[in-house]
């Protein structure tokens, strides 16, 4: 019944916005509104059904997004034959370093000639990298750097980059989740965070594999280009009188909806079924009292890392879909208050445990982070008014309107924390 | 000759660089780690809260460059300090007031402290950038060297210069006059004993009368003024931007959880530790090793990771302590 009616507000807002503002921009909102929906779903499994604290959701939506280009976009010939294959055997080369590394490490008795050997793989297996690496790298990125300078993607329609950004995150997460899991709540938090700014940091300095700030643009898209609707007789028809280039726009946006819905509508049901489910009531179980679960023969750590992969693949799927959304990669403008903690904001504010919750919180929280901005200057003109116009003070406070959302994300937090810590659609 | 050139160009720019920012580090870790120690739980505040200390000096620091006073050839910024640090520890106690206040009563799980961190840590970020944006301000003045690359060069006659800037001998001081006034408030005072004995057992310090409000307001004060002086000489030596003292959080955190979360020695040693590590591993050898083993030509720069992997570093050393040594270099509380 509360579920039903604050749906039915968060609705009045978005057409409220379409009414007032315009139809497009609502549409633009509520297509990220579903994207964020589907983070918030990834990271509320993790936090509301096994209370694991993961501050590196950033970084799984980013690697969804380099899946998008690695699927998505056309090989590019010049630089595999550059240096393709030699970057993979170098790729190869790594990871068998790490794992001789470890097995010299867990296999071999205690004491200094296993620390020794396993330093020295480690050390001479780094140089060896590095020098079938650093010349491939170089040839690949030397291969018209202006448009490519990268290896490019496999060429496949990218739609199917979505499950592919989702198994991307899933295996990162599953290397992080070994390492990390299993760590008090507060330092999985700082390793999780960590690792979101590496993974941020290899897609801004690996010009071969995704152009690195340069951007990967003009991603293929799953839905018709505006510019062609235009020109369909058939479109052009069945528009009747409407202006075609807004009418095209709304129908290239209500596409995108319509395929985000389709995902929503799944992530959400495959997550309502398996919290309904005995493995949904033995992950509430390990969270509310992991010690009476292990006592149960329950294996938390396995459980925990079950979770932390799914949760974080969902983040990918949802990176990879915004990826598409947007049609290009840009690693520069990838923010952890942004791609983390807002999401957490959603998840907080719409009751963590709670599928339905997150996913309000998503819509919700979406709308105000992009509509504070014109009612922050709103209120700001009021508050300065007292101030003459060409006053400097006045003028760099009107400028830095934008930041008012920042402040406004923190005070909702903290009201919805202190006065309905459960959220707006508590967990039954 | 020539070993005394690689060893010049080694502490210029490997050792002072490394030192100075270990000692920002440190600063700033201790603040994470006494805030640990006395409210048990992770300040994810903290970046901003030095943010917001540095913003409050620079803006006076501004404010006594319009009205002409100077400190000669040290930054005005130094004078400007105490204007932040009590601004800083007022607005720290106000957020304890309005805020944690309610989940310390309730005794609410740390992880809960944590989330209403984050929320804090949005209203500072938002505060900072509505007052001074997000663009990157330098605000040192006076002299810039106490030595200069030439002036060295030409004193001693080696090729290799050493340059020794005022705001790298500031941090160095101010570290550990800082740090000395810490032990010694620790260690000799009542009340720093009384801190000391509630963070090792806060039951039994609050059957021996210690009143547990005073000393978190303490604890908040101690943190507010370790934030802005690491802020501001973070600031002072590089140059202020919001988002990077937001990042500066990482490392921070790595450091105060390698030295051991609660233990200020520990803090201390997390800071150089990750300091020393970034700057080796990100450090460019070519210059060394042109002196050290003429002979051999590499093509490469030899730098063993991008500047822009700094981060990896803090992470790689934080994840292998929590691994091998979960409690820290400095047994800080048990993982």
């Amino acid at each position: 019944m509360r579920a039903g009616l604050l749906f039915a507000l968060v609705a009045l807002l978005y057409i409220a916005t379409g009414v007032l503002q315009s139809w497009s921009l609502a549409l633009t909102i509520f297509n990220m509104g579903l994207v964020s929906a589907i983070m918030a779903l990834g990271v509320n499994i993790q936090w509301g059904y096994a209370g694991l604290f993961n501050v590196g959701v950033m970084g799984f939506v980013a690697l969804g997004g380099l899946g998008a280009v690695l699927v998505g976009m056309p090989p590019v010939p010049d630089a595999w034959s550059a240096g393709g294959v030699r970057i993979l055997a170098a790729l190869a080369v790594g990871a068998a370093v790490l794992v001789a590394a470890v097995l010299a490490w867990t296999r071999m008795s205690r004491g200094w000639v296993r620390t020794l050997v396993t330093l020295a793989i480690l050390v001479v297996g780094f140089y060896v990298y590095r020098a079938i690496f650093d010349p491939a790298r170089d040839a690949i990125e030397a291969v018209n750097p202006a448009a490519t300078g990268y290896l490019g993607g496999l060429g496949l329609p990218i739609l199917l980059a979505w499950p592919v950004g989702a198994l991307i995150a899933a295996g990162a997460a599953w290397l992080i989740g070994k390492t990390a899991l299993g760590l008090r709540s507060d330092y999985l938090a700082i390793a999780t965070l960590g690792i979101a700014e590496i993974i941020i940091a290899v897609l801004k300095n690996e010009d071969w594999l995704a152009r690195g700030v340069k951007n990967v643009s003009g991603l293929p898209r799953p839905v018709p280009f505006e510019v062609d609707l235009q020109q369909d007789p058939d479109f052009l028809a069945r528009i009747g009188s409407l202006d075609p280039v807004t009418a095209s726009s709304i129908a290239v946006k209500l596409a995108y909806t319509a395929l985000f819905l389709v995902v929503l509508a799944l992530v959400l049901w495959l997550s309502q079924a398996a919290l309904a489910s005995p493995w949904g009531r033995m992950m509430r179980a390990i969270r509310d009292n992991e010690t009476a679960a292990e006592a149960m023969g329950k294996n938390v750590v396995r459980r925990h890392l079950q979770v932390f992969v799914i949760g974080s693949a969902i983040c990918g799927l949802a990176g990879a879909m915004m990826t598409t959304l947007d049609g290009q990669l840009t690693p520069g403008t990838y923010q952890p208050l942004r791609y983390t903690f807002l999401i957490w904001v959603m998840v907080i504010v719409g009751g963590s445990g709670n599928n339905w919750g997150a996913v309000l919180g998503g819509f919700l929280v979406w709308w105000l982070w992009t509509q504070v901005e014109p009612m922050g200057a709103f209120m700001m003109s009021v508050l300065t008014s007292p101030l003459p116009e060409t006053s400097p003070l006045r003028l760099h406070l009107m400028d830095s309107v934008q930041y008012t959302r920042v402040l406004l994300m923190g005070v909702v937090l903290l009201l919805v924390l202190r006065f309905s810590p459960r959220g707006l659609v508590p967990e039954k | 000759m020539d070993l005394v050139n690689a060893l010049v160009a080694l502490t210029n720019f490997v050792l002072i660089p490394g030192a100075a920012y270990g000692a920002q580090l440190a600063l700033g870790a201790l603040g994470v780690t006494l805030i640990y120690g006395i409210l048990r739980f992770s300040n994810f505040a903290h970046g901003d809260t030095m943010a917001f200390g540095t913003m409050v000096t620079i803006g006076v620091t501004w404010w006594l460059q319009s009205v002409g006073v100077s400190l000669g050839p040290l930054p005005t910024a130094l004078l400007a300090m105490p204007v932040g640090i009590v601004a800083t520890v007022l607005l720290l106690l106000a957020t304890d007031r309005v805020v944690y206040r309610f989940y310390r009563k309730q005794r609410a799980a740390p992880v809960i402290l944590v989330i209403v961190s984050i929320g804090v840590m949005f209203i500072l970020n938002g505060v900072v950038r509505i007052f001074i944006g997000t663009d990157n301000q330098v605000f040192a003045d006076g002299a810039r060297f106490v030595i200069s690359a030439r002036d060295f060069r030409d004193a001693t006659g080696l090729e290799e210069g050493l340059a020794l800037r005022v705001s790298q001998v500031i941090t160095l001081v101010t570290a550990i006059v800082t740090v000395a006034a810490l032990f010694w408030f620790l260690t000799k005072t009542r009340t720093g004993t009384s801190m000391r004995a509630y963070s090792d057992n806060e039951d039994l310090a609050l059957l021996s009368g210690i009143s547990p409000e005073r000393v978190v307001i303490i604890a908040w004060a101690l943190a507010g003024t370790l934030a802005t002086i690491a802020g501001v000489l973070y600031g002072l030596d590089k140059s202020f931007m919001p988002f990077t003292y937001f990042q500066l959080l990482l490392p921070i955190f790595a450091a105060a959880i390698v030295g051991g979360l609660g233990s200020p020695i520990g803090a201390i040693a997390g800071g150089f530790v990750i300091a020393f590590s970034e700057v080796t591993l990100t450090y460019a050898w070519l210059k060394v090793q042109e002196y050290l083993l003429p002979s051999w030509q590499p093509d490469g720069l030899l730098q063993l990771l991008a500047t822009e992997y700094k981060f990896a570093v803090s992470f790689a050393i934080l994840v292998t302590v929590l691994i091998f040594r979960p409690t820290g270099l400095f047994r800080g509380k048990s993982a």
